[in-house]
C-alpha cells in the first residue's frame, strides 16, 4: 500500500515522499519500512513501541493511536510529522 | 596534512570550523544535519578521522550519526541507544535525546560510551554503528534512587554526562548525572559507586549526601594519573584520588565572581592548568555572565588562584550562556581555547586564554563545542 512520507523522512528513501510497504497491521508495516529504509522506525516509533510525540498516523485519513491498527491493500498511509515548535 | 577542526553543535544542525595547524585562517563547512539539533559531535582522537554526532530532529526520535571522514559523509547507526524493551505491563523508559558522546580508552579502538536523557549509559565496540545499554548503570537496582524524579532534573531532563575513561585504566570509567551526582565504576561499568564526598548540595537537606548532587562538568585529567576536575551547581572542585574528598577550589574565586558554572575545561598536558565560565548564580539563577561582563577565569596552580581573561570579549551587556559541552581546548602548544554561547557565536583564544576572538556570528544556539586534530 501507499505511505506518505513526512519531509524529516524522506531522506531514509532518497528523498521520495511516496513509498510502498505491506502488512496486517500498522507496526507491521512500519517493520517492512524498517526493512527497505533501515532506521527509519526507531525515527517514529520508540524503543517501548510508542508513537513519538510529534509523530501521527492516519490511515485512510482517521488517526491511528496504536501500532495494532489494521491495514488491508489499497489503503493509504499518511505519516505526519506535526507540531514540534520553532 | 592535519588540520584543526573544530565541531559545533548546535540547536539546529552540526558546523565544523577548520584550519591549519597555525591557527591563522579559518574555514566553515556548510552545515550538517541543518534543521536536527545536534547536543554533541565529537572526533575520535585514536584515529583523527571518525566522527560521531547526536543528532534528534525536532519530530524525530533520537540516533547517532558516524563519519569516517572527518565530516564528508555521514551514515546512521545501525542500532542507535535506546533502553531495554520493558516487560509487558510493566514501564519501560525511551531514550529522549542522546547527551554526550565520549570514545573509548586508547587501547580499545572501536569502543565508544554514550549518555542520555533520561540517563543511560550505552557502549558501542564497532566505532558508533551498533549500541548497547550497559546494564551495570541501567539496570542498577540503585538508579532510580540516584538519578530522582522530573523535579530532581534540569528543564531539558534529565542526563547522563561527563563520561571519562581513566587514561591509566581502561576498566575505571567516570559519569556525571544530573541530577544524581558523580558516580565511577572500576570494572568496565558492571558495578557503580557515587563519588561525591565534600561536594556540596545546597538544594538537599543533608549536607553529607551520598548521591543526589549536580556536577555540570567532569573531567579526567588526560596526563596525570588520578587529577579530576568538576564544575559543579554548587561550585568548582578538585579531586587527587590519593584522597577520598573533593576540595572545592572555587572557594579560591573572587567572591563577587562566584565558582557557578557550566564547562570545566583541562589543560591537556599540564594538570595545575584549567579554566571555568564562571555564570550568574544570585537570586532566580539567570546563569548569564556576571554584570554582563563575560569573563573565563583560569587556574595555573591546580585551583589555589584563579586569574580573569577576558581580552577581547564583549565589556558589557553581553547577556548568552555557555552550555556544560559548549568549552573545550585543542591540543597545540600554547593551547586554544574554544566557547559556543546560546547566542550562536563561537570565541577562541590561541595563547590560553590570554586574548580571545570571535570565529564566528549568527550560528544556532550553540550545545557543545570540540576542537580536535584531523588527521
Amino acid at each position: 500500500m501507499k505511505v506518505v512520507l513526512p519531509t524529516p523522512l524522506a531522506a531514509y528513501a532518497a528523498g521520495r515522499r511516496e513509498v510502498e510497504a505491506a502488512g496486517a497491521t500498522l507496526g507491521e508495516l512500519l517493520a517492512d519500512l524498517d526493512r527497505q529504509y533501515p532506521g527509519i522506525r526507531f525515527r517514529v516509533v520508540d524503543e517501548q513501541d510508542a508513537i513519538r510525540p510529534h509523530i501521527k498516523f492516519f490511515l485512510n485519513r482517521e488517526m491511528a493511536r496504536s501500532l495494532a491498527a489494521g491495514v488491508a491493500p489499497g489503503d493509504e498511509v499518511l505519516i505526519v510529522a506535526a507540531l514540534s515548535g520553532g | 596534512m592535519p588540520r584543526l577542526a573544530v565541531l559545533v553543535g548546535t540547536r539546529k544542525g552540526l558546523f565544523i570550523l577548520k584550519s591549519g595547524l597555525d591557527r591563522r585562517r579559518w574555514s566553515m563547512e556548510a552545515p550538517h544535519f541543518l534543521g536536527e539539533i545536534v547536543n554533541h559531535a565529537v572526533l575520535d582522537p585514536r584515529d583523527g578521522r571518525t566522527v560521531l554526532a547526536a543528532v534528534r530532529a525536532g519530530h524525530l526520535g533520537p540516533t547517532v550519526y558516524r563519519s569516517a571522514d572527518a565530516g564528508r559523509t555521514w551514515r546512521e547507526a545501525r542500532l542507535p541507544p535506546a533502553f531495554a524493551k520493558a516487560a509487558p505491563g510493566k514501564a519501560g523508559e525511551s531514550v529522549s535525546h542522546v547527551f554526550w558522546l565520549a570514545p573509548g580508552h586508547a587501547s580499545e579502538p572501536g569502543r565508544w560510551y554514550a549518555g542520555t536523557s533520561p540517563q543511560g549509559l550505552f557502549a558501542s565496540d564497532d566505532g558508533g554503528e551498533s549500541w548497547r545499554g550497559v546494564d551495570g548503570f541501567n539496570a542498577h537496582p540503585d538508579r532510580r534512587k540516584w538519578i530522582g524524579g522530573p523535579q530532581d532534573a534540569p528543564p531539558d531532563g534529565g542526563t547522563l554526562h561527563s563520561i571519562n575513561v581513566d587514561p591509566f585504566d581502561a576498566s575505571h570509567l567516570y559519569i556525571g548525572l544530573s541530577g544524581g551526582g558523580t558516580f565511577e565504576s572500576r570494572d568496565r561499568g558492571a558495578s557503580w559507586s557515587p563519588l561525591n564526598r565534600g561536594c556540596a548540595a545546597d538544594f538537599l537537606p543533608d549536607p553529607d549526601a551520598e548521591f543526589g548532587h549536580d556536577p555540570h562538568c567532569i573531567r579526567v585529567h588526560p596526563a596525570a594519573r588520578g587529577v579530576v576536575y568538576q564544575q559543579n551547581h554548587c561550585g568548582i572542585y578538585r579531586l587527587d584520588r590519593a584522597a577520598s574528598r573533593w576540595v572545592r577550589i572555587g572557594a579560591n574565586m573572587p567572591k563577587e565572581i562566584g565558582d557557578v558554572g557550566f564547562p570545566m575545561v583541562l589543560h591537556p598536558r599540564d594538570p595545575a592548568k584549567a579554566w571555568v565560565f564562571p555564570m550568574d548564580g544570585t537570586t532566580v539563577w539567570p546563569r548569564t555572565p556576571i554584570g554582563g561582563r563575560p569573563a573565563v577565569y583560569g587556574t595555573s596552580d591546580g585551583g589555589r588562584s584563579w586569574k580573569r581573561l577576558d581580552r577581547g570579549l564583549p565589556k558589557g551587556q553581553a547577556w548568552f550562556t555557555v552550555k556544560r559541552q559548549a568549552m573545550g581546548a585543542d591540543t597545540l602548544d600554547p593551547v586554544g581555547l574554544y566557547f559556543g554561547t546560546t547566542g550562536g557565536e563561537v570565541w577562541s583564544s590561541f595563547d590560553e586564554g590570554a586574548r580571545w576572538h570571535c570565529l564566528c556570528l549568527h550560528l544556532p544556539h550553540v550545545y557543545s563545542v570540540e576542537a580536535a586534530t584531523a588527521a
